[in-house]
């Protein structure tokens, strides 16, 4: 069978399929909701049972864990499974699912029920919902607001007695660092210290190979040292932006981050390895997503007044930026239940639902819920929250992305965590594999 | 009289049937019977093969529905060959090889030979020598990643101990120089065994009186060994080889539990390289070609050997 008459029998059936879905529309008796295995999913699945009573619509769920979600989640998109109505898919994917066809676009859906994206967290919007970015076509309702920040312990940083060391050591106080400069100072510090009889160390960071973890630490880093991933007056123009003297400063200091203050054996972790080494009162400071901070909060090792939590420090120009995270939701084209889908994102979309979701441990990206009087005191991560999602930047989400994420996760890791070639290099080698990238997409 | 299963078979078959059959050549009825095994041959092993074939010569990615699909000749082929990236995989997939098959013959032969003496306990030991092959490789690799924990590892304490070392100064799988060896060592452990049980069955089908002649000849143990068991048991060793390279060259899920590849890029085998291309990055033709050239690899080496092993037979 020649290849275009196999694209055109799967495309016959996709057709046959939508079609099936725009006019079978009778109300379906249960819909499945796919994301990622973490504490967000759980409060998720009991925030739904307002839904399902209100309903009667049975919720059906399908939760991958982060390191396979992506992989998981990508091959029942691009094989027009119909496992999944619902799909709060990461930010990165929606390039490549709006222009392929796998998400419903929600424009006239958003129209028809009076939800307004000005409604939502301005970042969210452009992060979780538009494509292309910057324009008013949205493929998904945020979701989940998800932000890189960082916890430290507070008790020790309490201390009289390292206090007094720091100061004499530093000429400051042992404080929230306003800097990366100061913060590694801290962790430095911190590596190695006996803190009552146990061996501790400075911070835990992001080292991930096989997903996306040192990008989204790396990256975290490098937009406060001032990275750009292109020219910003012409688009995919990469050379001297993403390999800029900035940029390389940034990755040397993200690698001595990781040489001089991260435990030992710390070469492969990501969100769950962070969140382990801390919470077992390993480490000092802490870099990880937001949707951390309610389980750290709750903890019984270091939770209450035993962490604090704050944004990412300034780079050396005084900037700071943070690596956003999060997801929005969306409905999978694929779907035969489209109409109970949509009606789920309606009832998602309602303020006191929103309300609900942040009670419950979700981060609501609905400004009528985090701009609430109330709300940066209701929990004491919820500042650091606000600040953070203030500042944040985010990696490509071109169609392309999984290719431009595995070549940077290979770029950095050689170079960070292996210490093969200098940063420059590491650069130097990422404008060739993303420009070959976006060549082979006819972007030049 | 009673009648036999066949007779009894042969009588309730509908008479239209059995008249049909009874015009059947044995030639026909031997590919009626063979028939669903090559259909199913056909549909689960050759037709997704030449499809991969027909796939490497294009642009085609899986996750571009709408994208025009080109026909591209070789460039899927050579961009691969010409790859210095997938050159360094390659080597690091011919060093776990190399040293994963030297240790694993080397100690399974030695295990053999231990385990064929007659001694009290036999069984035993060999029922728990074999005990790690018969664990899922995606566990052994999750169970050895907390033994090469730096602070809590089992690991990393022995050699602290045995060598006086800090056990937490080393990072086995984080190290670049540690990391190759970390692999070795967990394949070692787990498959030694298998190599172990293939040279037994060589040891033990060797002849007593082979050696009660040499005894009689005066021929000393040492020249017994190199002249009696290793020529008998070249032909298991050599076969043992074939399957643990065979298995190795496309290594998989242990490693991936164990490095994921790195640090950096120094344990990424072929077949997690592969993975990458085809699931992670969707170049599908170019994970096609990568497949074409992996298998053929794969397939000249094997003929080359099994060629060599039948000649060791032969002699």
């Amino acid at each position: 069978m020649e290849l275009r008459h196999f694209k055109s029998l799967a495309a016959s059936g996709a057709l046959l399929a939508a079609g099936v879905a725009n006019t079978g529309q009778a109300s379906a008796t249960e819909l499945t909701l796919c994301w990622a295995a973490w504490d967000p999913a759980n409060a998720l699945v009991e925030l739904s049972k307002d839904f399902e009573a209100k309903s009667g619509i049975k919720m059906k769920y399908e939760f991958v864990p982060w390191p396979n979600f992506a992989d998981r989640m990508l091959n029942e998109l691009n094989s027009g499974g119909k496992l999944c109505d619902l799909m709060i898919g990461d930010s990165q994917w929606i390039g490549g699912a709006a222009e392929n066809g796998q998400y419903v676009k929600l424009n006239d859906f958003f129209d028809k029920e009076g939800i307004k994206m000005s409604d939502f967290i301005p970042a969210t919007v452009v992060g979780y919902a538009e494509w292309p970015k910057n324009s008013p076509n949205y493929w998904a309702l945020p979701a989940f607001g998800d932000v890189v920040g960082w916890s430290y312990r507070k008790d020790w940083f309490a201390r009289p007695e390292l206090q007094a060391e720091f100061k004499s050591k530093y000429g400051r106080d042992l404080a929230v660092p306003k800097t990366f400069a100061e913060l590694k100072d801290i962790a430095e510090f911190f590596q190695k210290r006996e803190i009552d009889g146990k061996t501790v160390y400075g911070a835990a960071i992001y080292t991930e190979r096989g997903s996306e973890g040192i990008t989204m630490g790396a990256m975290d880093v490098l937009y406060s040292f001032g990275f750009e991933y292109q020219n910003p007056d012409k688009p995919y123009e990469l050379e001297g932006y993403v390999n800029s003297a900035k940029a390389v400063q940034g990755l040397e200091f993200y690698k001595a981050l990781y040489d001089c203050c991260t435990p030992p054996g710390h070469s492969d972790a990501y969100m769950s390895e962070d969140i382990d080494a801390y919470k077992s009162g390993q480490v000092a400071l802490h870099m990880n997503f937001a949707f951390t901070w309610p389980g750290i909060n709750a903890d019984a090792n270091v939770g209450g007044e035993k962490s604090g939590y704050f944004p990412n420090p300034a780079g050396p120009d005084g900037v700071a930026f943070a690596q956003l995270g999060g997801q929005g939701i969306s409905v999978v084209a694929a779907s035969e239940k489209q109409d109970d889908a949509l009606a789920y994102i309606k009832w998602f979309a309602q303020p006191d639902i929103q309300q609900k979701w942040w009670q419950m441990g979700g981060y609501s990206a609905l400004r009528k819920v985090v701009e609430d009087p109330g709300f940066a005191t209701s929990q004491p991560y919820a500042q650091t929250f606000l600040d953070s999602m203030a500042i944040v930047k985010d990696f490509w989400a071109e169609p392309s992305y999984a290719s431009l994420l595995q070549a940077a996760q290979k770029r950095f890791h050689d170079y960070v965590v292996a210490g093969q070639g200098s940063a420059q290099d590491a650069f130097d080698g990422l404008v060739k594999d993303w420009t070959q990238i976006f060549d082979d997409e006819g972007k030049y | 009289m009673l009648k036999s299963t066949v007779d009894r078979v042969a009588g309730a078959t509908p008479h239209a049937i059995a008249k049909r059959v009874r015009r059947l050549s044995d030639r026909a009825l031997a590919w009626l019977f063979v028939a669903p095994s090559i259909v199913l041959l056909l549909a689960v092993n050759i037709f997704p093969l030449i499809w991969t074939v027909r796939l490497s010569f294009t642009n085609f990615r899986v996750n571009r529905p709408n994208a025009e699909v080109q026909f591209i000749g070789l460039k899927n082929y050579l961009s691969i060959l010409s790859d210095k990236d997938i050159w360094l995989t390659m080597q690091a997939t011919a060093h776990f090889l190399i040293w994963t098959i030297v240790l694993q013959v080397l100690i399974g032969f030695s295990l053999a030979y231990l385990i064929n003496k007659k001694f009290r306990g036999n069984d035993l030991w060999t029922t728990i020598i074999v005990l790690p092959m018969m664990l899922s490789p995606a566990v052994v690799g999750n169970f050895w990643t907390f033994l090469y924990q730096p602070q809590i590892g089992l690991f990393n304490y022995a050699v602290g101990f045995l060598t006086g070392a800090d056990p937490s100064s080393f990072s086995m799988i984080g190290d670049v120089s540690l990391a190759p060896w970390a692999i070795i060592i967990v394949d070692t452990w787990m498959w030694t065994p298998f190599v172990m049980l293939i040279c037994l069955a060589g040891l033990r089908s060797i002849p007593s009186s082979i050696y009660e002649a040499a005894e009689c000849d005066r021929a000393s143990k040492w020249r017994q060994f190199w002249t009696i068991t290793i020529p008998l048991v070249l032909p298991f060793l050599m076969l043992a080889v074939l399957f643990r390279g065979i298995e190795n060259f496309k290594m998989f899920d242990l490693v991936v539990q164990l490095t994921g590849g790195g640090p950096g890029s120094i344990t990424e085998l072929t077949s997690i390289n592969l993975k990458r291309e085809a699931f992670e990055k969707w170049r599908t033709g170019y994970a096609s070609a990568y497949a074409v050239i992996l298998f053929v690899t794969v397939f000249g080496l094997a003929s080359i050997y099994v060629k060599a092993l039948n000649k060791v037979k032969q002699r």
